[in-house]
């Protein structure tokens, strides 16, 4: 059984410990403590590892899920005590058969009022000092701090954009990281308003408009692929602007860097070569040459996707139902408004009038343009 | 006086099309506010359906954008707060004692205002396109840069002309409350309704030109080229987001007020005793009021506004949970040691005490920054305010309508069909949005018009896609019952539920005209309650049987709400080119925005030089109606 | 509708007619709340002006485009007309209909002036310099905020010069006065605006920069 359908189990195992113990008040104290304990666990459970918020994987995420559960925890004592009152308030004080006289006319009581008033101020107040605290630690600025990953992300509809002012290189759709070191994030939008996210790292920041750009960090603790998405409405294709984070050793990222680094590759057959500069590095790049208005493409053959969402077999996600890059690469350019509705690419069939037979040449050069590292 | 009936008066269509009784208007606003919510409804299963299984294709992206802007949109706007201004209409003079509004006139005005701008806003899918913004709008994706259909215009000028018969509403009921107490009714002696009506009202009349004020600078941008949000020019997107939650946070407890105010009462009736703690409530009511103006940036944590903002807003919003819970507890001290009979209108409110604390509880946790930078725009957020707005609001509303049917029609709903709507209705309600707290924290953000499969998202969804329908089921339950309950012949008890403790169960079901004969006095707290207790049958009056005084019914308000449509429409189309000489003729040189606004303030004119002095019903008369009441 | 009321009929009118039917009370205290509601209008036109009152893009900024002397003369003309509009108080109170419609037109007049200032400083900008609400953030922020203040001055010096025609044919009555009252409100109203105006556009755009 996988862990999120274990999570819909949770309202039911609540209610029944809940309905023992009001059976037995006293008791109720003792049963909790278990029950917390239980419902965290299984939170921790639920949910793809790559992608929730309940299984984080860096130390942002990590500290969120502290705050999430210290929250949940005071919530679920409180929703509790009033659903544990109302039920002997529901059952005790019905109106009986023919009972008619009139109960008494209570004005109200004030030490009960002081109760129900202190009390949630006291709980209010657990959390705003643990949410003060790490709201501090969240806005913090690393973009100074020398041992840090400088990155600029930039957003556009609907692909994500990675630049590392420290090494000169710039990347798309895969933000590759390394483990174990803070990652300065720098971020802004192209167009419209989007939100950058990865919930096993670190909760959304907005990605805005020139005059309003954001820095957050994040921190990978172990080497994997974690998920990532645009958190802000966007237009159409809002739903497939996913990216993915690539965490990497030290090692490995130092070999990235100089493989994106490496003078460019193009294409063998020199016919293809032509169509390919003429028309895809009209916007695209790879290597030094090219434009910068569409994505990177410097060795996207290593990359986890095409556009975003068509998985790519060859990727180290191990996704269910992907397909080789080839594949994928050809499905997007033979009509990308199939495959990502109002995206801003030129259909290379319609708009470019590229021959099918030029479209898996392209393809297949693109899925073969690898980085080792 | 023997002036009386020197006014005209309509029958059927005129007669709703003019009217100024606040009966009526009440019955206005229930049906368009239920036409609306109808509307609003589709639209959710729509959304539902095509989010039941991965990467579906039952809509569009596009429309799917299209559905979930005008969902939200119209619910809030155009479903909910009608309802709401249903119910105050019904009551809130009933229940302070009053023959009318302060503002007849007004009232209609407001009514009919809102209906034209919610027309105008549904007009959009016919015209080229629904807004597919968001309800929220966001620029730069609002702007025509990014948003090429006329929809976000529909949007903005709909909601200004709609926003403008609330707001109108709003200053109604203020003025009404603070003027038209009968004699003895202090503030302190007022209804708990009431008292969230003043509340909500005051709160409407702060936060309502602040949106105003952002859908102009909205329109300004769009048609006649102005730079409030676009970058290139100095303008700043950020700003309307300000702007918009200024208004859009205080909003939700304009919506949630109301509600409290109608489980106070229902509460209360049904567990025969009086509300508990009722200065404490009162004092609750105000400062959630209060804090709702001073939190409007926890919606945007994300946006980037630093820590010490984030941590402000944080604390101010965390706040808000100790008066709610004071009013939780209120009510469930109101029915300890009360005789508690679940009644349909009892049971939605008592379905409304777990889920809003539900709701409540999600709302606090949100008020964490640094937690809610992993909720937010996820599922998780989804889920809090369908449990706040639905599990609150609209458990409230129906509670509230059950309630006070009887008063409105002088017929009673069916109590065994009630109790099947609710069951199911809440049932529903708890499928669809509990699974989405948990849809969220493993990581499917709002907004999507599909999602990927094996991301462990299709079974919570599909749970959720029945929930939906389990819940519109409901629905249809309540539409038959009100149709039956119009078989039943009119005119039930006035204290149809024997336990009536407030003015509106002193008068008949349904009140007459002038609702009070002779206007009453007000001894105490819970007024009709305590007459009763004292062996009396019906209200001490406070004056003597004289002529009453009525406001004319006027055709006035429709036709100023037609000309602000006319106008708003021409507005719209200023820059378009229909191919057509005397079209662009008519819209581009602002021809027809001209004629709407000549209509309206014509009728303005109009108003202003021939005085209406009401008419008068003689003494002699109220005794025949009497008779022909009884 | 025609027949007189009795109060009317009786020929005295109380000292504050404006308050004495509930009508008239309720009214006046309508009226406040709308310019509450007004408050928060023109609250959020200048937090948005006060945002963007920098961000001129290519277009001038604030101190090279207006010219103090021409606004310190509206600003004047417009407070003096709030002066003669208290003395159209005054007279209705004493139950001078002559002296009040001498004042409501003195109002409308100085009203006037200040609007043809405005519409001579706007077509100065627009005709003159090519400067308009296309120009930058801050051009749209001004002619808005600016603009809107103007169209309640026109509003208003309509709706006072059909309050004169209504003081001629229907006399003073307690259904005027309170219409007179509520309409005097609304031009002191305007001039608070205005005041704000006075300092947060011009003042402020000129001495600060």
């Amino acid at each position: 059984m996988t862990g999120y359908t274990t999570c819909l189990y949770i309202p039911e195992k609540k209610t029944e410990k809940w309905g023992r113990s009001m059976m037995k008040p006293w008791k109720a104290v003792k049963r909790l403590v278990p029950l917390f304990a239980g419902l965290s666990l299984l939170l921790s459970a639920c949910g793809r590892e790559d992608l929730s918020v309940l299984r984080p994987q860096g130390t942002v995420a990590e500290e969120q899920l502290g705050l999430i559960k210290l929250s949940i925890t005071i919530m679920v004592a409180v929703m509790l005590i009033v659903f544990g009152i109302a039920a002997f308030v529901w059952i005790k004080f019905r109106r009986k058969p023919g009972q008619n006289e009139v109960p008494k006319q209570v004005e109200g009581n004030f030490k009960l009022e002081v109760i129900w008033t202190a009390i949630p101020l006291v709980l209010v107040l657990i959390l705003a000092v643990a949410t003060v605290q790490k709201v501090f630690a969240f806005g913090e600025n690393y973009s100074a701090d020398k041992n840090a990953v400088k990155v600029k992300v930039t957003s556009h509809l609907f692909w994500w954009e990675f630049s590392y002012p420290d090494y000169g290189i710039t990347t798309a759709q895969d933000l590759v990281i390394p483990t174990g070191k803070k990652i300065a994030l720098e971020l802004k939008t192209a167009d419209v308003l989007h939100s950058f996210w990865v919930p096993s790292l670190a909760g959304k920041t907005d990605t805005n408009t020139d005059g309003t750009i954001n820095n957050a960090w994040i921190e990978a603790k172990n080497e994997g692929v974690y998920l990532g998405k645009c958190a802000e409405l966007c237009g159409p294709s809002h739903a497939f602007m996913e990216f993915k984070v690539k965490a990497v050793s030290d090692d490995e990222f130092n070999a990235w860097v100089d493989a994106m680094k490496a003078p460019a590759v193009l294409p063998e057959d020199p016919a293809v070569a032509e169509v390919f500069k003429n028309q895809c590095l009209t916007c695209h790049a790879v290597g030094d040459q090219g434009g910068p208005i569409g994505p990177n493409l410097t060795g996207i053959g290593s990359r986890e996707s095409v556009a975003s969402i068509l998985l790519n077999a060859e990727g180290e996600g191990n996704y269910v139902g992907s397909k080789p890059a080839k594949d994928n690469m050809k499905e997007w350019l033979m009509d990308p408004q199939a495959v990502k509705p109002g995206n801003k690419m030129p259909s290379p069939k319609e708009d470019l009038g590229l021959t099918d037979d030029e479209i898996n040449a392209i393809a297949q050069y693109l899925a073969d343009y690898k980085l080792s590292y | 006086m023997a002036h009386a009936h020197t006014v005209k008066r309509h029958k059927g269509l005129m007669d709703w099309l003019t009217t100024v009784d606040h009966k009526k208007i009440a019955i206005l606003y229930l049906i368009a506010g239920g036409f609306f919510f109808g509307i609003g409804g589709i639209e959710a299963l729509l959304i539902r359906v095509q989010l039941a299984k991965p990467m579906n294709d039952f809509v569009t992206a596009q429309q799917f954008n299209e559905l979930i802007t005008m969902h939200g949109t119209t619910m809030i706007f155009l479903g909910v707060m009608p309802v709401i201004f249903a119910l105050m209409n019904a009551v809130i003079p009933l229940q302070i004692g009053a023959r009318d509004v302060a503002f007849p006139f007004l009232n209609s005005l407001g009514f009919w205002t809102f209906l034209f701008g919610g027309l105008l806003l549904n007009l959009s899918w016919i015209l080229g396109g629904a807004p597919d913004a968001g309800w929220t709008s966001y620029t730069p994706l609002s702007s025509t840069t990014y948003s090429l259909t006329h929809g976000v215009d529909f949007y903005t000028i709909g909601l200004q002309i709609a926003g403008l018969g609330t707001l109108i509403g709003g200053i109604n009921f203020l003025a009404t409350i603070i003027t038209m107490r009968a004699p003895g009714m202090s503030f302190m002696r007022m209804p708990m309704f009431t008292w969230t009506t003043f509340v909500t009202s005051t709160m409407i009349l702060f936060a309502f030109p602040a949106i105003t004020v952002g859908l102009v600078l909205l329109t300004f941008d769009r048609i006649l080229g102005a730079n409030f949000f676009d970058v290139a020019q100095g303008g700043n997107p950020v700003l309307w987001q300000h702007i918009f939650w200024i208004f859009g946070h205080p909003e939700v407890y304009i919506l949630i007020l109301p509600a409290f105010g109608v489980i106070s009462e229902v509460v209360s009736t049904f567990s025969r005793k009086r509300l508990f703690g009722y200065s404490s409530m009162v004092f609750a009511t105000i400062l959630i009021a209060f804090l709702g103006f001073m939190v409007w940036a926890h919606h945007m944590f994300t946006t980037g506004m630093g820590p010490v903002a984030n941590a402000l807003f944080s604390i101010a919003t965390m706040l808000i949970a100790v008066p709610t819970g004071i009013k939780i507890f209120n009510w469930l001290f109101t029915m300890w040691g009360g005789q508690i009979r679940f009644t349909t209108a009892n049971l939605f409110a008592s379905g409304f005490i777990p889920t809003f604390v539900m709701g409540g509880v999600t709302g606090v946790m949100l008020a964490s920054a640094p937690a809610d930078y992993q909720y937010h725009d996820t599922y998780f957020v989804v889920a809090h305010f369908h449990y706040v707005i639905v599990g609150g609001l609209v458990l409230g509303l129906f509670a509230g309508l059950h309630y006070w049917w009887p008063k409105m029609f002088g017929r009673v709903l069916n109590e065994k069909l009630g109790k099947v709507e609710f069951w199911t209705f809440i049932i529903g309600f708890h499928m669809t949005f509990f699974v989405q707290h948990f849809l969220g924290l493993i990581g499917m953000q709002r907004r999507v018009f599909t999602y990927l499969p094996n991301q462990g998202f299709d079974t919570m969804n599909l749970v959720s896609t029945i929930g939906a329908f389990l819940m519109g089921v409901g629905v249809i339950i309540f539409l038959v019952n009100v149709v039956l309950s119009f078989r039943q012949p009119k005119g039930v008890a006035g204290d149809v539920w024997e336990d009536g403790r407030t003015l509106e169960w002193a008068i008949a079901s349904p009140p007459p005209e002038y609702n009070f004969k002779q206007t009453p006095l007000v001894r105490g707290i819970d007024a009709f309650w305590k007459e009763k207790m004292a062996g009396n049958k019906e209200m001490t009056p406070a004056e003597p049987v004289g002529p009453i005084h009525m406001p004319s019914p006027t055709i006035l308000p429709f036709m100023m709400s037609v000309g602000l449509f006319i106008a708003g429409l021409g507005f719209m189309f200023t820059n378009d080119d229909f191919g057509n000489s005397v079209l662009n003729f008519l819209f581009g040189k602002y021809i027809i925005t001209g004629l709407g606004l000549a209509i309206t303030f014509g009728c303005m004119l109009l108003r202003s030089l021939f005085d209406d002095h009401g008419w008068h019903i003689d003494p002699d008369e109220l005794n025949d109606k009497e008779v022909k009441a009884s | 509708m025609s027949t007189p009321h009795p109060q009317q009929a009786a020929g005295a009118l109380p000292h504050e007619p404006e308050k004495a039917t509930l009508e008239g009370r309720n009214k006046v205290l309508g009226f406040w709340l709308f310019l509450g509601g007004e408050s928060v209008l023109f609250g959020t036109l200048f937090a948005t002006f006060l945002t963007l009152r920098n961000q001129v893009a290519d277009g001038p900024s604030a101190s090279e485009l207006f010219s103090l002397p021409m606004t310190a003369a509206a600003t004047f003309i417009l407070l003096v007309s709030s002066l003669t509009s208290v003395f159209a108080i005054q007279a209705m109170h004493r139950g001078n209909r002559t002296s009040l419609a001498r004042w409501l037109g003195v109002t409308v007049v100085l009203g006037l002036a200040f609007l043809i200032l405005e519409i001579y400083e706007f077509a100065e900008y627009i005709i003159h310099d090519g400067y308009g609400m296309t120009t930058s953030a801050f051009s749209s922020a001004f002619y808005t905020l600016v603009g809107f203040h103007g169209a309640h001055v026109l509003f208003g010096i309509l709706w006072i010069s059909i309050l004169i025609g209504q003081l001629f044919k229907k006399g003073l009555t307690v259904v005027t006065a309170p219409k007179i009252y509520v309409s005097a409100m609304y031009w002191h109203f305007i001039d608070v605006v205005w005041v704000f105006i006075f300092t947060v556009v011009y003042l402020l755009g000129k001495v600060v920069g």
